[in-house]
Order: C-alpha cells, then structure tokens, then sequence
C-alpha cells in the first residue's frame, strides 16, 4: 500500500525539474538516489538567491551582506541540528561531505584516543568511507581494525558481535542503511553494547538522512555522519555531529582560518567546536541551500514517507523475484529504499548499460563495498535505489527493462 | 533499439559467453594485470614468446560481456605475431574505439565488432581492459630484456 495519493506524488515530482526529461528517448526513470538525489526548486533557487543578494564571506566582515550570510549558515546547522535530535547546535560540523565527517573523527578522535592494540570494529558492510579512514589512523597508531561478520540474509551476526567486544574495543563503525543491501542496521542495540565495554560508535548516515529521522540524543550515538547530496541537499556539503564533550576533546583536523582563537609563531589556540574543525571558507552555498531541503525533510508526513518508500521496495522485490535468473541480494527483515540483484551469467555492467539504453538508470558494480562483494563471492550487483518521488510505474519499467537483458544473453 | 544491436553484435555475446582461451598458463614468460577501479574488474592476460613470436596467450579474470570478448579476441588475434605487430594491433584498436577520427584504414579485424563502445564513453574501459594488460606485459618485458642487456 502506497502512502501518498497520486496526486501528491505528481506534485511532488513537478518539484524535482531533472525529473521531467527523455533519456535516448524515453521517459526517464531515475533510480541511482542512494548515489545521489535529485534537487529541488526550492533547493536550487535558494542557491541563486543566496548568490544573488547576499553573497559574502562568513564570520569575517563587518559589513550587512557578511552578516546575512552567516546568518543564513548559522540557520542551517540549527535546523540540523534540530533534525537530527541534537542536543545543540554546536554539535554539527559542516564538511564537504560523509567522508570528509568520518575523516575527520577518524584522524581527529583516533589520533588522540587510539594506541597500539586497541581495536576498531567495522562490519562488513561498510562503504569505503568508513573503511579506509579507520585503516589510515590504524596504521598510525598501531590499532587494529577488524570486520564484524554478517549473515546470509544480510545482517550484522549480532552474536559475534557482542564476542567481539572487549576492554580492547575503542570504536565501532556502522552503516546506518546500508548502500549496497539496504539493510537498517539495529544501531541502536550496538551503540548500547558498545558502550557497555566503553567503545564509541561512529553511525555512517550516508544513506540514513533521506529515508529516517535519526535521533542521535536516543540513540547515545557518539559520531553520526552525512552528506547533503544524498538527501536532497546540494552536493559539496554535508556534516558531522558529534557528542559536544568529545569533540570538545578533540584536537583540530586542519589548520587555517575561522577555526583559531589566536596566531603566533610561537605557537595557536583554537576556537571551540563546531569552528575548530571548520578551517578555512566553507561552502556556503551548499549549506544554505541544505537548509532548504531540510525544509522539506521536516514538512514531510513520516508516516505516509515510511509507507510509500516500504511499498515501493517491497514491490520491487516482489516483481524481480518473478523473473527467471534474477536473484536479489541482501534479505534483510529490517530495511529500506535500496534493491541490489544480479542475473545468472550477465555481469552487472552489460545489464546497466542496456537499461540505460531505455532510459533507466542504476547504478552497477561494488558500490564501494569491495570487501563485502568478496564476501558474498560477486563481481558487484545492479542496484535500483528509490527516494521519495519513485513510483510503481518506475518498478514495472525496470523489469521490463530486464526483458530485454534476458532476450539478449538469455 | 538498433543501438543496443550495435553495442551487442552477436560475436561479442558469444564470445562473452564461451571465452576462448580462457585460464591459466604455467609456462608464460609474460604477464601482465588490467584493472577498472571503476567497476572492480580485473583481466590478467599472460603470453608464451619464443624466437620473437607470441606462441600462447592465455586470459584470466570476471568482467562483463564487453571486456570478456575483448580479452578472448586478444588472445586469438595475437597469436603468430611478433611483440611490435600486437602493440601495433593493441594501439589502432584503442585509436579506432576512442575516436571518431581514427582512420579505419588499419585493419582490426573481428575487433571491428567492439568498435560500438565508442558510443558509450563509459564502456571504453571495458573494452581496453585486456589491451592495456597486453601492453604492459610486452613493454615490461621489453625494459627489462633491455636491462638484462
Ligand atoms: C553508506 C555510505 N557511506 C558513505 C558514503 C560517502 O558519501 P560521500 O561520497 O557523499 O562523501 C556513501 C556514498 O556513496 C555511502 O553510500
């Protein structure tokens, strides 16, 4: 059962203007949002208005255009802040992305907190951004990274996990929604046996923003990650909250201006977070033009959200088990907006580039998730990932679409 | 949807599906590994050489239907011929799939069947997979008999 009535769903799609086009003459079907959503008018325009009327450096000036725009950048982080159930707003960092935010905690916090032995645990289906990072300050610090097993269906081995907690575990890294299964992962179970063993625990919520209202205060997460673009937000822009005491704690990431107190030659201090990680001119646009689709975020009816998302994953497994050699990966009991399937002997690529042909578009291969493609013994998958403005009609092309894979390499 | 035909010609399906000379060969004196950060993929191609002509050539590797065609091609085009002849062939392949303006004076033979990649600039890759790995293996080699010498 879908949660938004048709007429919702057709104004909602008149807001998103890429979505009214012909790709090699066909009607575009647009299902690659966990790579990135789709912006909208409001999104856009608010851009252009920004750089029309107030354009200016934040934080430096005395003059008005200087103080509108901080303003207006300030405003962001509260509306995220408030979003995310953040205690306040001097827990949200802007970066310039997801991975630039787990970058950060990994060489800011694990430069301080991490030492020769200790262990970082990260599950299997992490992406890159929440791999490599970790690897890095590993190899710095003498810490080990070890991967938290999943089973068949998808999960975290939720068992294994809680044995592998020990005194000797300082952080553990978890996809919220992951990219490549769309599993939900139970983060708030692991953030409490974490802490049980006095680990923290960085949520990577790439893929988490669009589809959820994380609350990271309920929660207890101590590190929880974004990037604008994957919810609607403009790309070049994303963040980092942060428990206040930690990132209090915390030494610098990069040096430069805004996140000083004073300068010299012998030596500087810093400002308090959020500013001490926020060295030199920000993207400013992209931030206040996040502000907007945070907007749409907060005015949505979650309720119905859950319901059309749920529908349309639903519905899309349900009509690729259907068609013969078609085998979805990734089971999960708990997840969302994201399908990955492979077709028995056609490599993911081919049927990508056939779909494209018809004006659909996925996304295909390892999604950045190489160790969990070696796990599942894969080259990569084909991927339909939805937002809010997908619909069934979408699902059925797709799967006409495969008619024409199968009618090729069948 | 011509166009797919034209991506797809049915040599390139069939090779993809039953790659010739695909697996190991013990006795190579030349190896070299192709690899797409892109996609993941990866292709090893190795060669037997003796008295200045390829004599084996063997591929190994998962790829989609493009770049295992093209491995498979290689490994039977190059065969007979010398070291410089199948960098030869290995350069007017990529000229002939990388643009429109490369002459097809030059004949690529069945290799013509890949030159509808060009179309899709995000499948090139796939295709040259195999002849980079080629190229490699064979300048390599080439260094490092110049430094034996
Ligand atoms: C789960 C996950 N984590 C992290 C990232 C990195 O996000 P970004 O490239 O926007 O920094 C992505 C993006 O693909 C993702 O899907």
């Amino acid at each position: 059962m879908s949660g938004f009535s048709e007429s919702y769903l057709h104004d909602l799609r008149e807001q998103f203007p890429v979505l009214n086009q012909t790709v090699r003459g066909r009607e575009l079907v647009y299902l690659d949002n966990a790579a990135t959503t789709q912006k909208s008018w409001a999104v856009l325009r608010e851009m252009q208005r920004y750089y029309q009327h107030d354009n200016a450096n934040v934080n430096r000036s005395a003059h008005t255009l200087s103080h509108r725009t901080t303003e207006a950048f300030e405003l962001t982080r509260s509306k995220l802040a408030k979003w995310i159930g953040a205690n306040r707003p001097e827990e949200v960092v802007f970066t310039k992305g997801c991975t630039e935010a787990i970058n950060l905690v990994a060489s800011s916090w694990g430069a301080a907190n991490l030492g020769p032995g200790d262990e970082i645990l990260l599950t299997t289906m992490e992406h890159h951004a929440n791999i490599v990072p970790w690897q890095l300050i590993a190899c710095n610090t003498g810490a080990i990274v070890r991967p938290i097993p999943i089973n068949p269906s998808g999960e975290v081995d939720l068992e294994a996990f809680s044995s592998m907690l020990s005194t000797k575990v300082k952080m553990v890294g978890v996809v919220h929604i992951s990219n490549s299964l769309g599993t939900r992962n139970p983060v708030e179970f692991m953030i409490s046996e974490a802490h049980r063993v006095g680990a923290r625990v960085l949520v990577d919520g790439a893929q988490g923003l669009a589809h959820e209202r994380p609350d990271v205060q309920a929660w207890d997460v101590d590190f929880y990650t974004m990037s604008a673009h994957k919810a609607y937000g403009p790309t070049g822009v994303g963040a980092l909250y942060g428990k206040y005491d930690l990132l209090s704690q915390m030494p610098p990431y990069q040096g430069g201006g805004d996140m000083i107190r004073k300068v010299s030659f012998e030596g500087s201090t810093y400002q308090e977070p959020p500013h001490r990680f926020e060295a030199g001119t920000p993207n400013m646009a992209g931030v206040i033009g996040w502000g907007s689709a945070l907007d749409f975020l907060s005015g949505l009816e979650w309720d119905l959200v859950h319901a059309h998302e749920d529908d349309l994953v639903e519905y899309a497994i349900e009509q690729l088990d259907r068609v013969p050699g078609v085998r979805v990966v990734g089971r999960a009991a708990q997840r969302k907006a994201v399908v990955s399937f492979v077709i028995d002997r056609v490599h993911p690529h081919d049927i990508g580039t056939i779909l494209d042909q018809q004006g659909i578009a996925i996304r295909t291969g390892h999604h950045c998730c190489m160790p969990l493609m070696k796990h599942l013994g894969l080259p990569g998958t084909a991927r339909a990932s939805f937002a809010i403005y997908n619909v069934r009609a979408e699902v059925d092309r797709l799967v006409q679409g495969l008619d024409r894979v199968l009618e090729l390499f069948g | 949807m011509g166009d797919l035909q034209e991506l797809y010609q049915d040599l390139i399906i069939e090779h993809g599906k039953a790659p010739r000379n695909m697996g190991p060969l013990p006795q190579s004196t030349h190896e070299a590994e192709g690899f797409n950060p892109l996609c993941g993929d990866e292709v090893t191609v190795r060669l037997f050489v003796a008295d200045g002509v390829i004599r084996e050539a063997k591929f190994e590797g998962v790829g989609c239907a493009i770049s295992t065609a093209s491995a498979s091609l290689l490994t039977e085009m190059v065969k007979g011929k010398s070291p410089a002849e199948a960098l030869a062939l290995s350069k007017s392949f990529r000229e002939r799939i990388t643009s429109e303006q490369a002459s097809d004076a030059v004949d690529i033979g069945p290799l013509e069947a890949l030159v509808g990649v060009r179309e899709y600039p995000m499948r090139v890759k796939c295709a040259t997979l195999a002849w980079h790995a080629l190229r490699e293996a064979l300048e390599n080699a080439v260094e490092r008999a110049g430094n034996d010498g």
